[in-house]
């Protein structure tokens, strides 16, 4: 577990000079990876963000395609994060408390979305929905924009984040079995009341931990959005793509002001799983311990 | 109940439960998903399979593609075993050692998950290019990261790390010092507690963080495209490939080009799921 268990060995419990001299190695080693491997760049976006003084920042960030990127950015992770929010609850009610034939099928094809490149992804909807895809002609007829517009946004989001709540709670729920819910509907609780009284409470933590993780990812989604959106100024460009389009003209400053905006919704996020981890024990591999608490 | 009889009615329910809502539940996750994701995924690969085994074939196997598959998968594989190392060594330190800025660092490693991947492309380009804060002193002695291969590793890399670090880190957490203990109380000197019985225990979690991190950097796009300066035939990879015959509007060229990166993803997937099991399994037979 963390730190030191107190053991009884003398090797373990004083160790000698050459161990604590390891130690210390490894600590500082893993320190100057991580120092030179995410802080830096970190500090980098920052840095070449303000190098034009902070009135330029803000100008850069006040920019009229900026702040739309930002919207759509918000608008995209609006929809695609309750979407997937309702599939995880579904999913892992139907899989944590009932038992089917095909199962683990249906444990391992929710997975998909994470072992598929990007850019695959957003090259599905390009076959299904574009103008040579499946429905293209039909929606091209009905005057309906789905690649190149704001839904194959939604959808190319969806897909990525599509497993994040899902991964979250199947496990969870799985440890915390069902007795409580049991024994609600054995005293006459309809389903809804199962699920908003005893379900939800339960579960409370593990979903907004997946939550979070699903929106932080739908923030930043690049190669599935990049394929579908199409690139319209104003329009179609979410905050990662908007980022793309300043840094390939040369705009290096504008493009690391919204990078900027981008890496502190990160490092947010980052502390929120943190504190989330911490105070509830999620992620500690004891659901039940924390189910009791 | 009225529930218990709709769940009997569902034949493929092996177990009646007294709850409700798996007919609701169950429907929803399965329509969700085909939408979502079996209706696209077969369409691309029908798309791939129209085009016929040789066509298929012939597209594959172009030269420039064959290029993209080496410089991608050579990267990939570099970029891996970086992870596998450093990452083995984040995993070691978060469980093991106490030190101040532990949490910190613990949620840091994360960073890579949370952090878009074009901004980390763009942040990592300006670190190693002549100018940069790194490359200003690789760049003279002739030390090149920015627009190279090595910068395409570099960017894999910082994809790829965290999941060896949240495979190997659970399972160096669990494993009970009272083993590391006795075989210390035997004699057993730093190296032989380690490759006897350390490493056996870490291993297939060690592998398949390694292949997690494979696969995240064979399919990477937005970090890599940035740093990795995109010629053909010399530090073009494959999913740039794809975006680029999109644009061309060839659209068949790239669904051959998406299919067999598809058959990687999935085999790849399989090799994990494999070695979980292994690693279940050895952990069953310890207990």
């Amino acid at each position: 577990m963390r730190g030191h268990r107190p053991v009884s060995s003398s090797s373990l419990l004083h160790p000698s000079l050459a161990q604590q001299v390891g130690r210390v190695t490894l600590i500082l080693l893993a320190l100057l990876f991580l120092f030179g491997f995410l802080i830096l760049p970190v500090a980098a976006v920052f840095t070449q963000a303000l190098s034009e003084g902070w009135k330029m920042y803000r100008d850069s960030i006040c920019q009229a395609d900026v702040l739309s990127a930002l919207r759509l950015t918000g608008l995209v992770a609006g929809i695609a994060v309750p979407l997937n929010l309702a599939f995880g609850l579904a999913a892992s009610w139907a899989i944590t408390r009932f038992e089917f034939h095909g199962k683990s099928l249906l444990i391992t094809m929710i997975d998909i979305p994470l072992s598929v490149s990007p850019v695959v992804a957003g090259m599905m909807y390009v076959e299904v929905f574009g103008l040579h895809g499946w429905l293209g002609p039909w929606l091209s007829e009905h005057n309906l924009h789905v690649i190149f517009a704001v839904p194959g946004i939604v959808l190319a989001t969806v897909f990525v984040t599509f497993p994040f709540v899902a991964r979250e709670l199947i496990p969870f729920m799985q440890a915390q079995g069902s007795d409580e819910e049991v024994a609600a509907v054995v005293l006459g609780a309809c389903g809804w009341n199962v699920f908003w009284r005893v379900t939800l409470p339960n579960i409370k933590w593990a979903l907004l931990y997946g939550t979070i993780l699903a929106a932080s990812r739908s923030i930043g989604e690049f190669g599935a959005v990049s394929v579908v959106s199409g690139h319209i100024r104003g329009k179609t460009t979410t905050l990662p793509l908007q980022v793309e389009m300043l840094y390939n003209e040369y705009n290096f400053t504008a493009a690391f002001a919204a990078a900027s905006l981008l890496t502190l919704a990160a490092v947010v996020t980052l502390g929120i799983k943190k504190v989330l981890e911490v105070t509830t024990g999620l992620r500690r591999g004891n659901a039940e311990e924390e189910a009791e608490s | 109940m009225p529930s218990k009889r709709t769940n009997k009615s569902w034949r493929f329910v092996t177990r009646s439960s007294p709850l409700p809502g798996f007919r609701l539940s169950f429907t929803f996750t399965l329509i969700y998903l085909t939408v979502i994701v079996l209706i696209p995924l077969a369409a691309i690969l029908l798309h791939a399979a129209r085009q016929g085994f040789i066509g298929f074939l012939h597209t594959v196997t172009a030269p420039r593609v064959l290029a993209s598959y080496r410089v991608t998968l050579g990267s990939a594989v570099v970029a891996a075993s970086l992870s596998a190392v450093f990452g083995m060594l984040l995993a070691w330190v978060l469980a093991r050692y106490d030190f101040p800025g532990k949490r910190v660092v613990d949620a840091l490693v994360d960073l890579p998950f949370a952090l878009p991947t074009a901004v980390a492309g763009i942040s990592l380009t300006a670190l190693y290019t002549e100018k940069g804060w790194i490359g200003r002193y690789l760049e003279p002695h002739g030390i090149h990261v920015a627009f190279t291969p090595v910068g395409i590793v570099m960017a894999m890399s910082f994809v790829g790390f965290p999941f060896v670090v949240r495979s190997v880190q659970p399972v160096l957490e669990d494993l009970d010092p009272a083993m590391e203990e006795a075989a210390a109380s035997l004699g057993a000197n730093v190296w032989q507690r380690f490759t006897r019985v350390i490493a056996p225990v870490a291993f297939p979690a060690l592998l398949t963080g390694t292949a997690l991190a494979f696969a995240r950097a064979a399919g990477e796009y937005g970090s890599v495209i940035f740093i990795a300066g995109n010629m053909p035939m010399k530090t073009e990879i494959t999913t740039l490939l794809i975006v680029t015959k999109l644009e061309e509007y060839d659209y068949s060229g790239a669904a051959a080009i998406a299919g067999a990166m598809l058959a990687l993803s999935f085999s790849i997937m399989l090799l994990v799921n494999l070695l979980q099991w292994w690693g279940q399994r050895r952990e069953g037979n310890r207990t």
